[in-house]
């Protein structure tokens, strides 16, 4: 046992030294498998990042939602729509929904107000989203002050922040209460941004849509699922783009692990015949060069997946921008948070490790089982 | 020690080129004693090598090792006759390029899985008895032809053969390190081992310690000297 322990370190130390004596190879060939690595992984860990924010975005959205429009634009909404709905059949509950955006100049960033139905706010307080916190490193109990509509100062203390549940939808959140928030922006008693509507019935949606735009055709009803279908539709687009590139990337690394690898050069075979001659087994010279390739193949993987974290959850995901920030319209800053999904890097592990460490063994078989007696000539 | 009957060797059998290296060989080696082949260019020297040392099998006939039957054993157990019996110095050396004088030296005990300092203290023991002690780290592509061969030579001793083979030893070596070398061969014949090599070279077959020349010509033997 203490000796096969001893023969397994031994084969690991010179795999390592006879990486290091092919030290341009093993560069190459780490550097190109991790850069595919880090795409692969970076477009996993985005797409899925992405879809889970959007996931949570929309269980917290409502089923239906009213807008009015005047004159094509979204307009604040009156509170008597809200019993013309209410009157409505299957209708479970309407409620008037206020938000807004707010620039706050001191730190030249975009808040999203919101009055929030519960938690009730107390006039005068605020919660924050992290971002925002880190955006004026407040903390609870500091004090905000915004100029209002009409130019006079509206002051907040900050009693809380919000953890960072999913990004797009908490982290540029400032919470404040119905009072404060009429006040800033001069929104009078009895309007609202939009109207926010729960049927009873999720299979009645549809019908119970048709009747509020029947009752009251000044609005626009916007439904979650259509926002579901319509998050989808541009996840699949831009993935399947995505996936097309990808697939190229994995073809040309497959051909590229397989010249790289079963191109065995003749100094290889004749290492491998010399090894055999001085008594190594045609096991140990297999063992050895797997453990070649996989010794490249795991670093190329870990080093390829912790930079794509990196670039993903703590650079923004920067070199996608022009694929898949479609999204940045909708959300101007975010900062994805970081979820790992174990499945994902199973697979992304498999995809790679295995195909390059089957490539680098077939032909050093090839080669290994041959009689050790050419080194003689 | 080593006993062949009969042996045959054909390269390429049953095609068109078949070429038949050794025709019929009868030979005996006694242990502990220093034999040298020596013949014509494509005599069958190095084939017969090849079979006595376990690197090849012969198409016919029997290689007897200390009075068992090794031709017909599966790679598995040549290799371990191979490791545990035989050290190899090859003609070209082939030592590993890119690592060390010492690292080669080693390279024949790894698959045994001596603890690495233990054998590490072996392989230093190993240079320094070859007076080549100073040149452990040095890559082995930098050393000189006779560097070269005395790390090959501490390289087939590492595991402590008892027969030690050596194809062509001094055909890369002037005549100084040839003296070198067979100095090296008698140091070796006072421990015990047996020593089989080929040469073309006189200076090697008419060295006081070579016990045997044996000749070969067309694969065959033309026995002399004893
Ligand atoms: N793998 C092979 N395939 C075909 N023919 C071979 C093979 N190996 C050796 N031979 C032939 O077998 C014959 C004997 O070769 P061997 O290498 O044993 O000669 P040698 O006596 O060692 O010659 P030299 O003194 O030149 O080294 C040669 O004619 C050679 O061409
Ligand atoms: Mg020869």
């Amino acid at each position: 046992m203490n000796s096969w322990i001893g023969k397994q370190r031994n084969l690991l130390d010179f795999t390592l030294s006879s990486l290091s004596r092919r030290r341009g190879k093993t560069l190459g060939m780490l550097a190109v498998y991790t850069s595919i690595v880090f795409v692969l992984a970076s477009v996993m860990l985005f797409s899925h990042a992405i879809r889970r924010e959007a996931a949570i975005v929309l269980v917290k959205s409502p089923e239906v939602l009213v807008q009015r429009m005047v004159a094509g634009r979204h307009d604040l909404i009156p509170a008597r729509y809200l019993d013309a709905i209410r009157g409505i059949r299957g209708v479970q509950s309407v409620e008037g929904r206020l938000w807004g955006y707010l620039f706050d100049p001191s730190a030249a960033a975009n808040y999203t107000l919101m009055v929030p139905a519960s938690p009730r706010i107390e006039p005068g307080k605020v919660i924050i989203g992290d971002a925002v916190a880190r955006a004026r490193s407040a903390e609870p109990g500091d004090l905000m002050s915004f100029r209002a509509h009409d130019g006079t100062l509206v002051q907040f203390k900050v009693d809380g922040a919000i953890g960072r549940e999913s990004a797009l939808v908490s982290a540029d959140l400032f919470l404040v209460s119905e009072t404060d928030f009429r006040r800033l922006f001069g929104i009078p008693e009895g309007l609202f941004t939009d109207l926010a509507v729960s049927v009873r019935n999720p299979r009645e949606v549809g019908k119970i849509a048709e009747k509020i735009d029947a009752a009251l055709p000044d609005t626009r009803i916007v439904l979650r699922d259509e926002i579901l279908r319509t998050y989808e539709s541009v996840f699949d687009w831009r993935e399947g783009m995505l996936l097309v590139l990808l697939a190229g990337a994995i073809l040309a690394f497959a051909i590229f692990s397989w010249e790289k690898a079963s191109g065995l050069s003749a100094e290889e075979k004749r290492e491998i015949g010399i090894l055999k001659a001085v008594g190594w087994e045609t096991g140990d010279v297999i063992r050895l060069k797997m453990l070649e390739g996989l010794v490249v193949s795991l670093s190329a993987f870990l080093l390829g997946y912790l930079l794509a974290y990196a670039h993903v959850f703590h650079l923004g995901a920067g070199l996608f921008e022009p694929a898949l920030k479609g999204w940045a319209v909708m959300y101007p800053k975010y900062r994805l948070t970081p979820f790992v999904d174990e499945l994902q890097v199973a697979t992304l592990f498999f995809f790679t490790v295995f195909p390059y460490t089957v490539a680098t063994v077939v032909p050093i078989w090839r080669a290994a089982i041959i009689d050790p007696d050419q080194v003689m000539r | 020690m080593i006993r062949l009957t009969d042996v045959r060797k054909a390269f390429n059998q049953g095609r068109e080129n078949e070429f038949w290296a050794l025709k019929g060989i009868d030979l005996s080696v006694e242990a502990g004693k220093v034999t040298v082949f020596r013949g014509p260019s494509g005599s069958g020297k190095t084939t017969l090598l090849t079979l006595v040392g376990c690197l090849a099998r012969p198409t016919s006939g029997r290689v007897r090792l200390k009075d068992r039957d090794i031709s017909g054993l599966p790679e598995r157990f040549l290799t371990d006759i191979r490791r545990s019996t035989f050290g190899f110095v090859f003609q070209q050396f082939n030592l590993l390029k890119g690592i060390t004088a010492i690292e080669n030296v080693m390279i024949p005990a790894y698959p045994l899985g001596i603890d690495r300092t233990e054998l590490s203290r072996r392989a230093h023991a190993l240079l320094e008895r070859l007076d080549i002690a100073p040149k452990a780290r040095s890559n082995a592509e930098w050393l000189s032809g006779g560097e070269a061969q005395r790390v090959a030579i501490a390289r087939a001793l590492i595991n402590d053969p008892e027969v030690v083979i050596a194809d062509e030893p001094t055909a890369n070596l002037d005549s100084e390190r040839s003296k070198q070398f067979l100095d090296i061969v008698e140091t070796l014949k006072e421990s015990g081992k047996t020593v089989l090599m080929t040469s073309h070279d006189p200076l090697v077959c008419e060295t006081a310690v070579v016990d045997r020349v044996v000749s070969l010509r067309d694969g065959q033997l033309v026995e002399r000297g004893g």
